[in-house]
């Protein structure tokens, strides 16, 4: 399940911007520990965001994300009030979904 | 500091030959069930023309239209703020590929009708390379480039 998504979603002059701050180790799968093993990769590769219900940006990433990825982005339209809804899948099938009000 | 860089020096080597050297393995340890959109042969192509050509990109235009907001220099390779803007109409989505990194691609982000075509993102570098940003607009790809210098050290370059 993973720690929860700060989520930020704010509206101004008919723009909802969005911020997210997700929680994820976001191993690339190229690093070894300290006997050699490599250490396997486990990262985000996908994430749904949703104003409203409706979907209006859809990520897929590589390990190459940072950790503790940050997203953020821009919506026409959206009101206080509109609920945020974000959705990480990871590549062990490990899912999370937040939610936030737009203020 | 001297004698701190001195000391730091060879583990950094170290750590980017480890970096680079466990490559091959990096294909074989990511499990494959999980994954139902996501675009596999994009994120592990090895070259930029195989990435872009994943991407259905092929060769993209340099557009003016498409811009890479981001710091010349980034003293921690390991989070890397990058703003990728299009300007261009009708833009679908919106890919930052890193040419030195391992696997190219580290990001896509597919926009909707009322999104606007301007996402930020915090990405790894191995090292200083071109960052390179495609956008397809109206079924075309454009393309924009620029180089961040990564100060591995961390002693501010």
């Amino acid at each position: 399940m993973g720690n929860p998504m700060k989520i930020r979603a704010a509206s101004k002059d008919g723009v909802t911007e969005i911020k997210v701050l997700m929680s994820h180790e976001m191993e690339t799968g190229q690093r070894k520990d300290a006997s050699g093993a490599v250490v396997p990769a486990w990262f985000i590769n996908e994430v749904t965001a949703k104003l409203d219900g409706k979907t209006v940006l859809q990520a897929q990433w590589g390990p190459s994300v940072s950790k503790n990825p940050y997203l953020a982005f821009k919506v026409k339209g959206g009101k206080a009030g509109d609920k945020v809804s974000v959705t990480w899948v990871d590549n062990k099938g490990d899912t999370r979904t937040d939610e936030a009000t737009v203020t | 500091m001297t004698q701190h860089w001195m000391e730091r020096r060879p583990m950094e080597r170290r750590q980017v030959l480890t970096f680079v050297g466990a490559l091959a393995a990096a294909g074989i340890v990511v499990p494959r069930a999980a994954f139902a959109n996501w675009d596999k042969a994009a994120f592990e192509a090895k070259t930029l023309d195989d990435a872009l050509k994943a991407l259905g990109a092929g060769s993209p235009a340099n557009s003016g239209d498409v811009q890479i907001v981001a710091s010349d220099i980034a003293e921690n390779g390991a989070v890397v703020p990058i703003q990728a803007v299009s300007k261009l109409p009708n833009t679908e989505r919106i890919a930052i590929l890193v040419e030195k990194n391992p696997n190219m691609l580290a990001a896509a982000y597919d926009i909707g009708p009322d999104t606007v075509p301007d996402v930020t993102a915090r990405i790894k570098m191995g090292q200083t390379s071109n960052v390179l940003v495609v956008v397809k607009a109206d079924g075309k790809f454009y393309s924009a480039a620029k180089e961040i210098k990564v100060t591995l050290g961390g002693c501010g370059g």
